[in-house]
Formats: C-alpha cells, structure tokens, sequence
C-alpha cells in the first residue's frame, strides 16, 4: 500500500537523513520525504501498514524532532 | 506566513533587540559595575542566548540522547558553549541569534517558493456541479465524481474531471496547462480537459475520466515527484554533504587539540620557549575550532541545489511544458542531438487527399471506393483522409464496405479482406511484395497510397501534410540554444521527408523507416555520441506520443508533444510539451541552461565562501562573524539566487 501525507519537515539535510532512516525500517518498500513539498509518502506491508508507519514517525523524530506527519 | 513562522520571527526578534542593546551597553561601557566585572555580562548574554537558541540546544541533547549528534543543533551549541567559554559572551550569543535570524529567513524563502510553485500550480478545480437524473444540480467535490456524470460548467469556472462536451459552446481557456494565452473553442462531441477554465456560456460536460486519473491530477503528481528524480549535480551535493561535515567537525576537533598538544610537548621538552603560551593560549584554539564548526553546517548547500531545480521545472510548467525530473532539465541543458519525427512534429498531421491517379480504365470513385472501403473503421490520419475524400467526392457514392478482416503490415500499408476480393492499400513496397507492377513518378513529394485489388493495379491516391508554421522558428532557435545537429526521423518516402527537411533546415534526414528502424538509428546516433567510452552530450526525441514508446525510452530525453489530455504521451515521455507548439522546446533547453547555470553558481559560491572563512579562521584572520556569514548569509543568498528563476 502505498500513501502520502502532508508533513512537516524544516531543513533540507534532515529531510534527507529522516527519509533514509525511515527506508531501513523493515517492512517499508519505499519511503519518500519531500522537503520542499512537505509530503511524506510511504509505501509499505499491507498487512503492517499503521504499525509500520507509527514506527517511521517515531524514528523520524529521533532524527529530527521537528518531523511530524499531518492527518495521522 | 504562517503561524508559527511568526512566532519564531517575534521570539527572535526579542532576541535580537536584547543582543543589540547589551552590546552597545558592553562597547559604549554605560554600566560602570560591568566594567568592572565583565563576568557579569556572562547572565545577561545568557538571556539572549536563551531565548533565541532553547530549542537548538534542546535539538541538541535529543540528539545526544538519541546517539544522531552530527547535526546543526549539536554544531551550533558546541560552537557556542565554546565562545562563551573561550569569553567571547557577544560573539557566543550572535551566533545563535544570527543561525536562527537565518533559519527564519530560510523557512520564509522555501514558504515562498513553495507558494509560487502552488499558484502556479493552481489548476485544481475545488468543486464540480453535478446534474442529477431528475435535473436538480448537485455540488460535490471532485474527488466524488463518477464517470458518466454530467457536469454543469458556467462562465469562470474550472473544468473539474476530464470529460466530453455534450451541449453548448465556448471558448475556454488553457493557459494555466498549456502556457498558451489564445482560448481553444470548444463544442458538442469535443474531448475538454480539467483545469482549463470555461470563458463563457454554459457547458454540459460528460464525465469520462475520475478526478483521479484526470489530467490535472496527473499533472500535479507529476510536478511533485519530479523534485524526487535527482540530477547528478544534487546527487553529488548530498554526497558532498555527508564527506563535508565530518571532515569540518574532525578538523575543528584536530584544531583544538593538536596545536596545544604540540605546544606542551615543545614546552616540557625545552623545544619550544615559554611565552608562547602567552601568544597562541589554548583559548584562542578552541575559538577557532568552534568557528570552524558554524562553518561546516551544509545546509546553504544541500538546499540551494534542488531548490534551484525546483525552481526550472516550475518555470518550465508555468509554459506548459512539463518536465518529469530534476534530471531531465540537466541534460537538456546540455542537449547536442535533436531528433525529430515528422508526421504530427514537424508537420500539422492534417492530410488531406491531393490528387487521384486512377489506373487505365479505372475510375476515380472506383479507386476512392476500393481504398476507403478496405480504410473503413481504421483511426490512422491517411484512412481518416482517404474516407473524408470519399464522402466529399464529386461523384455518385454508393455504400462503403466493411472489412471482414485487415492486417497492418506496420510501415507499409494495409492488407484487407473486402467481401471476397482482397485489397490492398500502401506503399510501393507493399506492392513489390505482392509483385504488382505500379506507376511511380520521380520526386514525389508527397505521401503516395497505391491501391491494387485482387492482384490488379487500381491507381494511387497522393495525400499531403502541411508544415507547422512554427516548425522553421524552432530549429533555428535550437541551433542558437546550442543544439549541434537537427535529425528528422520517419516513414514517408524519401522524396516528401527530403522536401520536408530541406524547407525546415533539418541537417540529416533518414525516411522510409519503420518503427524498429526508428530505434536503430537513435541508437546509432547515441553511439556516434560516444567518445573514449563517454558520453558527450545528449540526445533528445520529439514526437507526438502515438507509437513513439520505444524511441522515447531509448532516448537520454524523450520529449512528448501534444500531451494534453494523452495519458500514453504523458506516461512514456521525460518531458511533455501540453500543445503541439515545437518553439517550446527551445524555451526548455533555455530554461534548463538557465537552471543549471544558477545551481553551479550556487554550489561554487557557497564552497569558495566556505572554504575561505575555513582557512582564514585557522590562522586567526576570520572570526565568528565571517563563520555566521558563511553558515547563514551564503545559506539566504543561494536561496535568492534560486528564486530568480521563477520571477518572469
């Protein structure tokens, strides 16, 4: 399943690191955090799909606390 | 702006003024007790500091916390411990102030632009009217549309899902998809596509597309995701990015120790004497390291790129080309080899029957009736104008025949089964094949249709395709946008594609291919690019979309003409052009060049900035402030840089 949320995400550089950790978590096939879009797509395990998404939002604000996903 | 960039613009504003009034405190020494005791401006420092910088200091320990340090907060807050440490308490707090003066301002900037991308952008429909079965009207979302619908548009209103006129006429406008300022009229039977705006009358439109799949929604999507295609200019910043900050902390570290380690070894071996502790003291050390850490954030460089890019392909949609990728505005910018097909490119794809050879003893109408009657039912432009020639003819018209059964032999013509005879209708090829001798005058320069039927020679029937007015203009302006060779690609014989060549200015013509041959001459002609195994420069393909696929993909750029409302052109092309306008495409190498130019004057400029203040800072020439500048200043002035490109 694949989804894409606003987000809110405020540099360039962390969008970066935030998208390539969220990628290593198991179970996302794709991960995408568009900075200058502000728009967090996800594709992932039908199955897993909001367990695997909490995990990509808590990841990212470890990185960046900042990172906070709209309409979640 | 928005609310909470205006929080952070008064909190730092607050900042500001308090920095600014307890520096002029400090120079102008007003308060005779802190002279005395400079300590005591280490508290009231501290409130600016505070109030300016808790959440980087707070970013900072999460960071820590969390085992991701390498980041600005953690950068900035080591920076300014140690100028407060090293008692440089107005430097200390201008450093945050200014980080986050800039900070503000880099959220405003992108705000920006990402707003300017949007509006122009602003093609989405909000609303549709539905009429329902009892002729009530409906207002619903978009979204909710079902095909089938029919949509009520008024005057001013926005086309809100693709769909097909079934009452009333108008001229709508297309500007906001296509760039093109003259309204297209439209009338019952015609296909209209979202986010074009109705300019009068009332329109009944039938839904034929969700909102979906509409144009408009492709469009957006496109347009959003072409940030995510990377050029290799960007590609090599975030590279760049990852080397450059540790490296920078590693050196400021090695700053910071080593020169003291030395100094101490030198000293207790006797080497060195002791007042040099007195000329190079720890201290001063330790205030370089930390200005060369405010120096090693990369974000002026790692924004500046793909905000740039961003900038070109927004540009390049305000005139209704649509570019699919960061990538795609790079290496048209670099574009050396243009091929082009003919039908539908070059020409308008308009042909229309200009002479009728009948053989002996054959009539006009019989040659027409045999050739459109094998033609019926097909969509390809040379059977619509067979048909068309047959319905106008100047003749008594009898019942066209259906086809039982056709086959396409691609290139060539057509074989059809017409009641119990077999016709066929194509090239001289074809009829080479079939061993029917034909007429062929030398020099044709149009396309010719042979008809045989049942092995006997009826005739040909010569059909021709205007030339785009625009089609001259355009090559030339691609050969003063640096495009090196123009290459026509296409199927018609040899003497029309000539004449067509020569009239435009093509500089190498190749014709009678078939849709294969079209692919091995692309490759041939990447080949020829090739130098010492590397590519130099790159190779585009224009054409209209239909049956263009697989020359599109092999391509470095395929560009697509006429995408509105052609999903096909829009899925298999790098770049689509909204109308069939070829000066376009002249304009998208510009503003690729234009693009590329402003990314690389980014990039050089914050790195000879950069790495300037990092070596003078070392020997002590630069301090702190020239270190905010670096980090800051280069960070806003790359970002005005990139906004250039969306100005008109």
């Amino acid at each position: 399943m694949k989804k894409k949320f606003e987000c809110e995400i405020d540099c360039a550089n962390c969008a970066a690191l935030v998208q390539d950790a969220i990628n290593k978590i198991e179970g996302v096939q794709s991960a995408k955090v568009n900075f200058l879009m502000q728009k967090f797509t996800l594709e992932a395990e039908d199955a897993r799909f909001e367990e695997i998404l909490t995990e990509a939002i808590r990841i990212g604000k470890t990185i960046e606390p900042d990172f906070k996903v709209l309409g979640v | 702006m928005s609310e909470k960039l205006k929080k952070e613009r008064s909190r730092v504003g607050i900042a500001l003024a308090l920095f600014l009034g307890l520096m002029i405190i400090e120079k102008m020494k007003l308060i005779s007790i802190l002279n005395e005791h400079p300590i005591y401006f280490l508290p009231l420092y501290l409130l600016p500091y505070f109030i300016s910088g808790y959440d980087v200091v707070r970013e900072c320990i999460l960071g820590i916390k969390n085992r991701r340090p390498f980041d600005e907060a953690l950068l900035m807050t080591i920076a300014t411990v140690g100028a407060f440490f090293a008692g440089e308490f107005a430097e200390a707090v201008a450093v945050m102030v200014f980080y986050q003066v800039g900070e503000l301002f880099q959220s405003y900037a992108v705000g920006q632009s990402r707003a300017s991308i949007k509006e122009l952008m602003n093609i989405v429909p909000e609303y549709a009217n539905v009429e329902r079965a009892d002729g009530s009207v409906e207002t619903i979302d978009p979204d909710e549309v079902e095909i089938g619908d029919i949509l009520l548009i008024k005057a001013g209103e926005k086309v809100p899902v693709d769909g097909i006129v079934r009452s009333g006429e108008s001229m709508i406008n297309t500007a906001a998809l296509t760039g093109e300022s003259v309204p297209r009229s439209v009338f019952p039977g015609e296909n209209i596509i979202s986010g074009c705006i109705n300019g009068e009358g009332l329109l009944r439109v039938e839904a034929t597309k969700c909102f979906e799949d509409s144009t408009v929604s492709k469009i957006l999507e496109l347009v959003e995701e072409a940030s995510e295609k990377k050029s290799k200019t960007e590609n090599f910043i975030t590279r760049f990015a990852r080397f450059y900050t540790p490296i920078v902390v590693f050196s400021a570290l090695a700053l910071a120790i080593l020169p003291t380690l030395i100094m101490f070894v030198g000293v207790t071996t006797g080497a060195l004497p002791k007042e040099i502790w007195q000329a190079h003291p720890p201290i001063t050390w330790l205030y370089r390291a930390c200005t060369f850490l405010v120096v090693s954030c990369p974000c002026a460089l790692v924004i500046s790129v793909p905000l740039s890019f961003f900038g070109g392909i927004g540009a390049a949609s305000r005139e209704g080309i649509l570019v699919k990728g960061s990538n795609y505005l790079e290496l048209i910018s670099k574009l050396s080899v243009l091929v082009t097909d003919k039908t539908g490119t070059l020409t308008k794809g308009n042909f229309a029957v200009e002479r009728l050879c009948p053989a002996e003893g054959v009539s006009e109408e019989e040659l027409l009736f045999a050739a459109a009657s094998a033609e019926n039912g097909s969509t390809h432009p040379i059977a619509k104008s067979i048909l068309l020639a047959y319905q106008e003819g100047d003749f008594v018209r009898r019942e066209l025949l259906i086809p039982k059964e056709t086959e396409n032999r691609s290139g060539k013509g057509l074989i059809a089964k017409v009641e119990d005879s077999q016709i066929l209708v194509g090239s001289g090829r074809l009829m080479e094949e079939f061993r029917i001798s034909y007429s062929e005058e030398e020099a044709e320069s149009a396309t010719v249709c042979h008809v045989a039927r049942d092995g006997a020679y009826l005739g040909k029937i010569t059909i021709a395709d205007e030339i785009k007015e625009s089609s001259r203009e355009a090559i030339l302006k691609m050969k003063m946008e640096g495009v090196k060779e123009v290459v026509m690609l296409t199927g018609d014989s040899k003497p029309v594609a000539e004449e067509v060549g020569r009239a435009l200015g093509v500089d190498r013509v190749y014709s009678e291919l078939l849709p294969a041959g079209k692919v091995e001459k692309v490759e041939e002609l990447l080949k020829s690019l090739e130098k010492n195994g590397k590519q130099e420069g790159y190779l585009a393909f224009v054409g209209d979309g239909i049956n263009d696929a697989p020359v599109l993909s092999r391509s470095d750029v395929g560009i697509a003409m006429g995408g509105m409302g052609s999903d096909a052109a829009i899925e298999a092309a790098d770049i689509v052009i909204m109308d069939d306008d070829l000066v376009k495409i002249p304009r998208v190498i510009s503003i690729g060049r234009r693009t590329v130019r402003i990314a690389t004057e980014n990039i050089v400029f914050a790195l000879a900035i950069k790495i300037l203040v990092l070596l003078l800072s070392a020997f002590g020439l630069a301090n702190m402030w020239a270190a905010v500048f670096a980090d800051v200043g280069v960070t806003v002035i790359c970002i005005v840089n990139a906004m250039r490109l969306l100005k008109r």
